[in-house]
């Protein structure tokens, strides 16, 4: 995430995979149970449920990120997806169809094709952030690199113009929807005029 | 060894505030809302003007038999409750009551963002209780909650942010640090903001519509019996104190006061506390409830322009004494 605050040590005197710290063990465990949980959000039959174990998934990530000492990514990620994303999905759910207990017409015939294209999603980017953050390690018992300030500092003025492209493109999400959600259509305002 | 027995006493600490203080503030909406009726409140349980009555009450939950409805997704409507209620206490641990390391749970880089994130996460739970229970005024409830959550979430953030602004960081024990007195008048508008749109994240009255007795008897927490009961109604109560908690910290100055002796700064904050505390208890009996589209139309028409309003003032005059 900071790449220029992420202490960089050349690969060869950085500390080996052999012996590993209760943060790494730790880490490692979190991941599992994250991606555990994903696993079930992806193959339960219960709509809700999934919502929920999703919770769970991205809950672990917020986790993970503490464990990097991205402290203010955590937080972001709780406040963001744990507190509106899930309130969202499950306003949706809710508002449709969210029988309790199983629903098997839930399931997809494009499985297998969704399976490929997230293998080959996770694979290409496993091979990206290793690949760039290979030599770099982050020093757990230093200076925290993720506060507040060193991620606004970075944010603000070594990748200002992605995140000004970003808000405009957010921008204009925001506006298409309202677009979307106020086309009239001609039958529409017809029966309309009717009542 | 030393530092072991320093976290566990405060956890110790934080956790008898957690069971204290919204017992206090329960007992305190009896007796307020009592006598602002024109009547007297419990009066027998324990004595002296009924300070055990909500003992009694808890003694009374834990006797009634825990129902879970037959049809009912038996294991989430049994987790919801714990959801409801946990954010509150680690939102507690982040609560500074006076100025130095000794008097907060836990000092939090981000801690603005760790209680606005983690009380949100809070709503979860009465959205569980809602969806699980089987039950279409439970789903209504459910339903009700989500659109409130969504429409003020937004408000609450942006106030928050304006402090933050100020202060120049996003420290909970910073902001208030950082607090001088003529802030009151240049915030008040974001405090007022912020304050109600907390209320309405708890769903306390004015804009208790997801629990609205007359219409969906008691939104999502319908099918609830016994401690599972108690304990949302506990979550409720703790949202109160975390909410006035939060309020004085982020805008009335915290441990500020305008005559503080030195180490009697905690004093202030449970005053400012209780005070607000009792403004809740206040509105609760002199409004009538807000309609559901009134309820939106207030929080998108109304506090997120002000909040912007209060946001482009705060930067305005930040620029200015700079």
């Amino acid at each position: 995430m900071t790449p220029a605050a992420t202490v960089a040590a050349a690969a060869t005197n950085g500390p080996g995979f052999l012996s590993p710290t209760g943060v790494e063990i730790a880490f490692l465990l979190v991941g599992l149970a994250t991606f555990g949980a994903a696993l079930v959000t992806v193959t339960t039959k219960q709509l809700v449920h999934a919502a929920l174990w999703l919770v769970v998934a991205l809950g672990g990530i917020a986790v993970e990120y503490l464990l990097l000492t991205a402290e203010f990514i955590a937080w972001v990620q709780v406040l963001i997806y744990l507190g509106s994303v899930i309130v969202l999905l499950l306003f949706g759910l809710m508002l449709t169809k969210a029988p309790i207990g199983r629903s098997p017409d839930a399931d997809s015939g494009n499985r297998w094709i969704a399976l490929g294209v997230a293998v080959v999603a996770a694979a290409s980017l496993v091979w990206v952030v290793v690949d760039a953050f290979r030599t770099t390690w982050i020093d757990l018992d230093g200076p925290v690199q993720g506060s507040t300030k060193v991620s606004g500092e970075i944010l603000f003025q070594h990748w200002v113009l992605p995140f000004e492209a970003l808000s405009v493109l957010l921008l204009a999400a925001l506006i298409g929807a309202i677009v979307l959600s106020r086309r009239n259509d001609p039958a529409d305002a017809r029966d309309k005029g009717k009542r | 060894m030393n530092d072991v027995l320093d976290v566990a006493l405060r956890l110790i600490v934080v956790f008898a505030v957690f069971l204290v203080l919204p017992l206090v503030v329960g007992q305190t909406e009896h007796k307020v809302m009592a006598h602002m009726q024109g009547r007297l409140g419990p009066m027998y349980a324990g004595g002296f003007h009924g300070w055990a009555q909500l003992v009694a009450d808890g003694v009374k939950f834990a006797q009634k038999e825990d129902v879970v409805p037959a049809g009912a997704d038996r294991r989430i409507f049994q987790l919801a409750p714990a959801v409801a209620l946990l954010p509150y206490l680690l939102v507690l641990l982040a609560i500074p009551i006076g100025p130095g390391e000794g008097a907060v749970g836990q000092v939090i880089d981000a801690g603005v963002f760790f209680v606005l994130a983690v009380m949100g996460v809070g709503v979860l739970g009465s959205l569980m209780a809602g969806w699980a229970s089987a039950n279409k005024f439970s789903l209504l409830g459910g339903l009700r909650t989500a659109a409130q959550l969504l429409a003020y979430e937004l408000p609450m953030l942006l106030a928050a942010a304006s402090v933050a602004m100020a202060a120049g960081t996003v420290s909970l024990p910073g902001i208030v640090e950082a607090f001088e007195w003529w802030w009151l008048p240049w915030q008040i508008v974001g405090a007022l903001v912020f304050f109600t749109a907390g209320l309405a994240e708890l769903q306390r009255p004015p804009f208790d519509m997801p629990v609205a007795d007359s219409e969906i008897i008691f939104g999502a927490y319908t099918e609830y019996t016994g401690l599972r009961f108690a304990l949302f109604l506990l979550a409720e109560y703790a949202g109160i104190v975390v909410l006035c908690f939060l309020t004085t910290v982020l805008f009335l100055g915290g441990w500020h006061g305008p005559l503080g002796a030195e180490g009697l700064g905690w004093v202030w904050t449970l005053l400012k506390t209780a005070v607000l505390a009792f403004v809740v208890i206040w509105l609760r009996v002199s409004y009538p409830r807000l309609r559901e589209d009134q309820l939106q139309k207030l929080a998108w028409t109304a506090l997120i322009p002000l909040a912007l309003a209060q946001i482009a003032l705060t930067g305005i005059v930040k620029v200015a004494i700079q």
